[in-house]
């Protein structure tokens, strides 16, 4: 069949997207990727120039902070899919079919909320004047109350409550794909728990697991207000160097090479998790 | 049970099993034995509770009373890894995620066996199961016919005391299955394991086993072989679900022994060998086979009844062929069977003909309170 038309449903379709893509996404990259390679000169004018990223990389602070940011944007991953696993075999291996429905709800609900107001409700519970310091110093069990805020603990704690539903979502749906009589076959053959979870569920979990780490990953990475707010200023978060240079220096050429190094970073990252998985990242987004 | 003086091993013996879920009773006082080296199957329609009883023996499900023994040892609480028996599952739950020789391995390795060993038993369970050299292959690659061979292949090749399979040639199509059903009776008489087998497909059962148990609302029916099963059905039930049968009600009129007269409907009186108690007045349901009606009997045939019908449908299954007619002035209908041998091509529908059956071919049962 020959046909030389233009689809002309294809292009309404797609003409808002590529739109989107092109002004919103790839436009202002362009313009941010230049911006990145200037610099003023002595006498004050903006030359082509590699000081910026010259300056990421010999200034300490900044590349301990990227470093930093990248090591723990993998621990709160890795704690999210820890803590997420059970709930998400617990959905839809064990909990009765009526019981799933609420049971998901239950999980979606405090993300009808915003990241802020979720945010904040946490510091309510954990500042030195919270509810949970309040009830622990009235049972006795502290002297005075501590500030339960602002330390690294805490921060990774409120990245991973803030990430868990990123990564229930496609395990839960990985988990639904998962026959039964599989786990029950394997017990069959003289497997116990570990081996598996191990040998069967984790090897068929994994292209849930990689898409929701993926997600989690970026948008812990690229997270501003968790680390802002509990970890405060010891958070010491990439995308707080990021923000002082566009608002409180005005420097926006080093800014944006900030923003150039985090999102090659974080390409890297992925890269490595998809290589080492073994996955392909078409097959894992779908 | 004795055989020719000889204390027969019992590989699998069940005792009153029963299994509650909440009001409801799937597997009721359930008793039975199974020999070593033997076929066994369990008939039964779906809902029957087979496939309970078997996760049972597997270990999946807790019994909620009785005894099951495996090789002489009870197992009451022990976990299905540690089981002398494996299932074959209904969708072969072969690991999508392994290879072939991978999935074969996985109980071997399990019980920490050396590398080389292993190596040597997956490649005489290949052999064993007709797919040498297959160790590479992904499951996806595999036809429905050799998934199902693999999955005997890794549950044989642990060398369980009993593997159980629960109606594992249901997904496959008519023709695979009908070889399928020859090639596992072969792969069990050359392996001298002990099978279980479950299936609602009579065909099956009967084709396969040594015996067959016949279930029916959570309790046994009839034990028995396949050929017995079918010529000396013990309850209505089996009559009815083994094989095809034409079913009259029908009151006993009178008692000649070795004979005796009943009154069907449609004004028709049969005689029919005594086979167990009955008194006159009583009503009994009679069976009689499709194939046990005999098209136009000759003259001399004796101990026959003999009655007319009318031909309202010829059914055409190749060596299954039916005829459907009506006894002459009534609508009581039923099937006959219809031999493939040209002598009745000339039958055709509106046809009145007679037809007979030999007094020792019914079998009748006292009707049962509840007609089910």
């Amino acid at each position: 069949m020959k046909t030389n038309k233009i689809p002309w449903g294809l292009t309404i379709f797609l003409l808002p997207i590529i739109l989107w893509l092109f002004l919103l996404i790839v436009l202002p990259q362009i313009d941010m990727l230049v911006m990145s390679f200037r610099a003023e000169n002595d006498a004050g004018n903006l030359i082509w120039s590699i000081s910026n990223y010259k300056t990421f990389f010999f200034e300490h602070i900044y590349w301990r902070t990227f470093a930093r940011t990248a090591i723990y944007s993998i621990i709160v991953t890795f704690l999210t899919f820890v803590v997420t696993m059970p709930v998400a075999f617990y959905i839809t291996k064990v909990a009765s079919m009526r019981f799933k429905g609420f049971l998901s709800i239950i999980i979606l609900m405090p993300f009808w909320v915003s990241e802020l107001v979720r945010v904040y409700g946490w510091m309510i519970l954990l500042r030195e004047s919270g509810v949970i310091n309040h009830f622990l110093v009235k049972l006795g069990i502290l002297q005075k109350p501590f500030e339960m805020l602002y330390n690294d603990a805490t921060m990774i704690m409120g990245l991973v409550y803030t990430s868990m539903l990123f990564m229930v979502v496609p395990l839960i749906s990985v988990l639904e794909g998962l026959d039964d009589s599989l786990i029950e076959a394997a017990h069959d053959l003289g497997a116990n728990a570990v081996t598996i979870f191990f040998r069967i569920i984790i090897p068929h979990a994994t292209p849930g697991i990689v898409s929701g780490s993926i997600v989690v990953f970026m948008l812990t990475l690229g997270n501003y207000l968790t680390p802002n707010l509990i970890g405060g200023k010891n958070s010491l978060w990439f995308t707080e160097q990021i923000y002082n240079q566009f608002i409180a220096s005005f420097n926006w050429n080093l800014g944006s090479a900030f923003g150039f190094m985090l999102l090659g970073l974080s390409s890297l990252i992925i890269w490595a998790g998809l290589r080492l998985s073994k996955q392909h990242l078409s097959k894992v987004v779908q | 049970m004795v055989v020719s003086g000889v204390l027969m091993q019992i590989d699998l013996a069940v005792y009153d099993l029963v299994k509650k879920f909440g009001e409801f009773t799937a597997v009721d006082r359930v008793s039975f034995e199974v020999e070593k080296g033997r076929f066994f199957s369990i008939l039964g329609p779906s809902g029957c509770g087979k496939t309970t009883m078997l996760r049972m023996i597997a270990g999946f499900t807790e019994p909620t009373e009785g005894r099951i023994e495996i090789g002489g040892k009870d197992i009451a609480g022990m976990l299905p890894n540690k089981r002398p028996v494996n299932l074959i599952f209904q969708n072969l739950a072969l690991f999508p995620m392994m290879n072939v020789a991978e999935n074969i391995a996985f109980g071997l390795k399990r019980r920490k066996e050396k590398k080389a060993v292993i190596q040597r038993k997956v490649e005489e369970i290949l052999d064993r199961v007709s797919l040498p050299g297959f160790e590479e292959k992904k499951i996806d690659q595999l036809s429905g016919g050799q998934k199902q061979r693999i999955a005997i292949a890794r549950s044989l090749v642990l060398d369980p005391t009993v593997l159980l399979l629960d109606e594992p040639l249901g997904a496959l199509d008519l023709k695979l299955r009908e070889q399928m059903k020859v090639e596992l009776k072969t792969l069990q008489n050359n392996v001298g394991t002990t099978f279980v087998y479950i299936t609602h497909d009579q065909s099956e059962a009967l084709v396969m086993s040594d015996h067959v148990a016949v279930m029916n609302k959570g309790q046994f029916e009839q034990i028995d072989t396949p050929t017995r099963l079918y010529s000396e059905p013990r309850t209505p039930f089996v009559a009815r679900f083994v094989g095809d049968n034409n079913q009259w009600q029908s009151r006993v009129k009178e008692i000649q022994a070795p004979y005796a007269l009943l009154e069907a409907d449609a004004n028709l009186q049969f005689k029919v060998v005594i086979s167990r108690d009955i008194s006159i007045g009583s009503r009994v349901d009679l069976f009689i086979r499709p194939e046990a009606l005999v098209i136009k009997p000759d003259e001399p045939m004796r101990d026959m009844n003999r009655f007319e019908v009318q031909v309202k449908a010829i059914l055409f299954d190749g060596a299954n062929s039916r005829m459907l007619a009506n006894v002459v002035g009534s609508n009581r209908e039923f099937k006959i069977a219809l031999p493939q041998t040209h002598q009745y091509d000339d039958v055709k529908p509106g046809d009145v003909l007679e037809i007979g059956w030999n007094y020792a071919s019914g079998t009748y049962f006292p009707t049962a309170r509840d007609i089910s």
